[in-house]
């Protein structure tokens, strides 16, 4: 490259700098840390060297030799007077259930005992469990640095016995279902929004200038009410005590003791979801239809085209730029949301985001959580593209 | 369209302005019903028979003395806009000056830039709250206003880059060569010639920052502690116990204060696009 328009260009990007490093550090670095986490956990590594070493050793068809359990009984009395044991014992749980108790149990009988002529038998004497083949595979498994069980737990799949990869038993398959879920909820979400903001943004884009600036208000107005506010507005309006069913009690359309549950389920989420994101699918559609001239639809009826005609092969293919740039922000924001179905979508309401928040605040499997949001964001990517592709990211707007 | 209606167009016509108005009630109904509930003299949620009949004994203003009498919605308030006016100003600091960059042809890798400034506001706010929430405890940040400061920032700088970037769009440069001409430096030439071109870009962009941190209740929930509550994070604190309809006096609140917000983002749009239409 020429060094003079090498400089000419490396001024112009002096400005974008500041914004830059500061997005990178207090946003880029704590995504990628996180992302990093979910493939990445040196806790047992670090605590159980020796076991690990051994048992890279072992065959893992038969109980391993005296040399594992002897080291594997230091380690984890080591592991309990650095306070790390819950924390050990929490992953292999993860990998096989039903340990936490086992070790739990044997580690604190062992404190009790002096010495051993054979761990092994002492270990198999207090639970049968440590002659399995399976308790010390897993314990080999959370032992690994670099993992990919948080992305196999989160694409419900697991390693099966001979270290291929297999599904999960159908009862444990919960994530594909939940992603599932999500993307068909959105996709609705995002259908409703083009069935509703269409028709209006037509409207808006062909009322006179005094009407137009009125209906855009009615449309602004959610979309700059708080958030909150709104799930607010919807649980006043559909809980069962709710406007609504109050409503339609006092009408004599339900009974009573028939008041309709349309809230803390899907139903909440969806209406709710709908409110809040139907804004962002008006707007665009109103900005590309108010510069379609009505010369084109005027033609066409003049030709003897039927309004319907007309629309269909007239005016709709103008104006698909605006769907698609609706569609996919509505559908971008829709697979992410996480406060709405919170509040309202009760148990059966939940979307991905959720999970994700369980896993951080609750079970506090943070791999997991991180695995999950690697596949969410990876999700988020690929319509992201889509829309730079389609639409350009630079003409996105604001209201 | 000034074509001659049979009546089935008359009808299909009335039919696609029920179906309009019916969208528009579902847009705006549900936020102006909240309002009169906030002045029920009953902890209920919903409307008493003495509030259908206009009964003036049925209206009262309990909650907006019990929620202006209680220093927890005092702290919050008190933190949301300091939270919210320090990320506002940051924000539009920066994301003014990025945008300056964004619409200089001869900026590098454009698309890549956007796509990392504009990161924030498309990743779903539950990872990157979580991703936060890890890295800035490693750096002591959590509990502490700082820390939510930061994070707000980054949340509400893809809408000053946007707003911003959309409005220089409409900059003629022949008015910076002009001034360069005259003899004015980078600087003067910014403030005086460039700045009050792109004014009302970078206050909406404010405003959209503002409303943002406003709003945000996720990053505080995981970061913050008793000391950093906001308004948000006291309203979700609310809904989930929904012990009084303290929460629908702030919330009628909070809704007059986005009306606000809303008229003026509008008022300024529509000036700045005056001269373009003209």
């Amino acid at each position: 490259m020429d060094g003079t328009l090498r400089t000419v260009r490396l001024r112009a990007a002096v400005p974008v700098l500041p914004l830059s490093a500061f997005i990178l550090v207090t946003f880029i670095a704590p995504l990628a840390t996180m992302l990093v986490r979910s493939v990445y956990d040196p806790l047992v590594a670090g605590a159980m060297p020796e076991t690990l070493f051994l048992l890279s050793e072992w065959d893992g068809k038969s109980t391993p030799r005296e040399a594992v359990f002897e080291a594997a009984v230091r380690e984890l009395l080591e592991a309990r007077q650095a306070r790390n044991l819950g924390r050990i014992v929490t992953r292999i749980n993860r990998v096989q259930p039903g340990m936490r108790s086992v070790v739990m149990k044997s580690v604190r009988k062992l404190r009790g005992i002096s010495g051993s002529d054979s761990w092994r038998d002492t270990l198999i004497d207090m639970d049968p469990a440590w002659g399995e083949v399976q308790t010390w595979r897993a314990i080999r498994r959370t032992g690994e640095r670099f993992t990919m069980r948080h992305y196999l737990h989160a694409l419900d799949l697991d390693r099966g016995p001979g270290g291929g990869i297999v599904r999960q038993t159908p009862e444990r398959r919960i994530y594909i279902p939940l992603l599932g879920r999500t993307l068909a909820v959105s996709l609705s979400i995002t259908a409703l929004c083009l069935l509703f903001g269409y028709p209006v943004a037509y409207l808006i884009a062909n009322a006179s200038p005094r009407w137009a600036n009125l209906l855009l208000l009615l449309v602004l107005v959610p979309f700059w009410t708080s958030l909150l506010v709104r799930t607010t507005s919807w649980i006043v309006l559909l809980q069962t005590r709710g406007v609504i069913n109050d409503a339609l009690v006092a009408l004599g359309l339900i009974a009573e003791e028939n008041r309709i549950a349309m809230i803390y389920n899907m139903t909440g989420t969806v209406v709710a979801m709908t409110h809040v994101l139907l804004p962002f699918m008006v707007l665009p559609l109103y900005s590309v239809m108010r510069a379609i001239p009505p010369l084109y639809m005027n033609a066409a009826a003049t030709l003897g085209a039927s309004f319907p005609r007309a629309f269909w092969r007239v005016y709709w293919p103008q104006t698909q730029p605006g769907v698609f740039a609706g569609s996919l922000l509505v559908f971008i924001l829709a697979i992410g949301y996480y406060i709405t179905p919170e509040l309202v979508g009760g148990r059966s309401g939940q979307l991905i985001s959720n999970m994700i928040a369980y896993h951080m605040q609750q079970s506090l499997n943070w791999g997991l959580a991180g695995a999950l949001s690697g596949i969410l964001l990876a999700c988020v990517f690929v319509i992201y593209l889509i829309y730079d592709r389609v639409v350009g990211i630079e003409r996105m707007k604001l209201g | 369209m000034a074509t001659i209606r049979g009546p089935w167009e008359n009808a299909g016509r009335l039919s696609y302005l029920m179906f309009c108005t019916a969208v528009l009630l579902f847009l705006v109904a549900p936020i102006l019903v909240i309002v009169p509930l906030s002045f029920n003299v009953e902890p209920y949620f919903t409307f008493t028979e003495g509030m259908l009949s206009l009964d003036p004994q049925a209206y009262s203003l309990r909650w907006y003395r019990s929620v202006l009498g209680d220093e927890q919605w005092l702290l919050a308030m008190v933190n949301s806009l300091t939270i919210g006016i320090s990320a506002t100003v940051l924000a539009t600091t920066l994301g003014t000056l990025a945008a300056l960059g964004l619409a200089n042809p001869a900026m590098p890798r454009r698309s890549l830039a956007m796509g990392l400034l504009i990161s924030p506001m498309i990743t779903p706010v539950i990872i990157s709250a979580t991703g936060m929430f890890f890295f800035y405890s490693n750096l002591g940040l959590t509990q502490t206003h700082l820390g939510l400061i930061l994070a707000h920032t980054a949340l509400g700088t893809p809408f000053v880059v946007i707003t911003v970037t959309a409005t220089l769009a409409g900059f003629d440069p022949n008015l910076k060569r002009a001034a360069a001409t005259l003899g004015a430096g980078p600087l003067r030439t910014f403030i005086r010639i460039q700045l009050p071109q792109i004014a009302p870009g970078v206050i909406s962009g404010a405003l959209f920052a503002f409303a943002t941190s406003f709003d945000e209740v996720v990053t505080v929930l995981f970061m913050g502690g008793l000391d950093q509550r906001t308004i948000p994070r006291q309203m979700w604190v609310g809904i989930r116990e929904q012990i009084s309809p303290a929460i629908l006096a702030v919330a009628t609140f909070l809704i007059a204060f986005s009306l606000l917000f809303m008229i003026i983002v509008e008022w300024l749009r529509r000036r700045g696009n005056a001269p373009a239409k003209a």
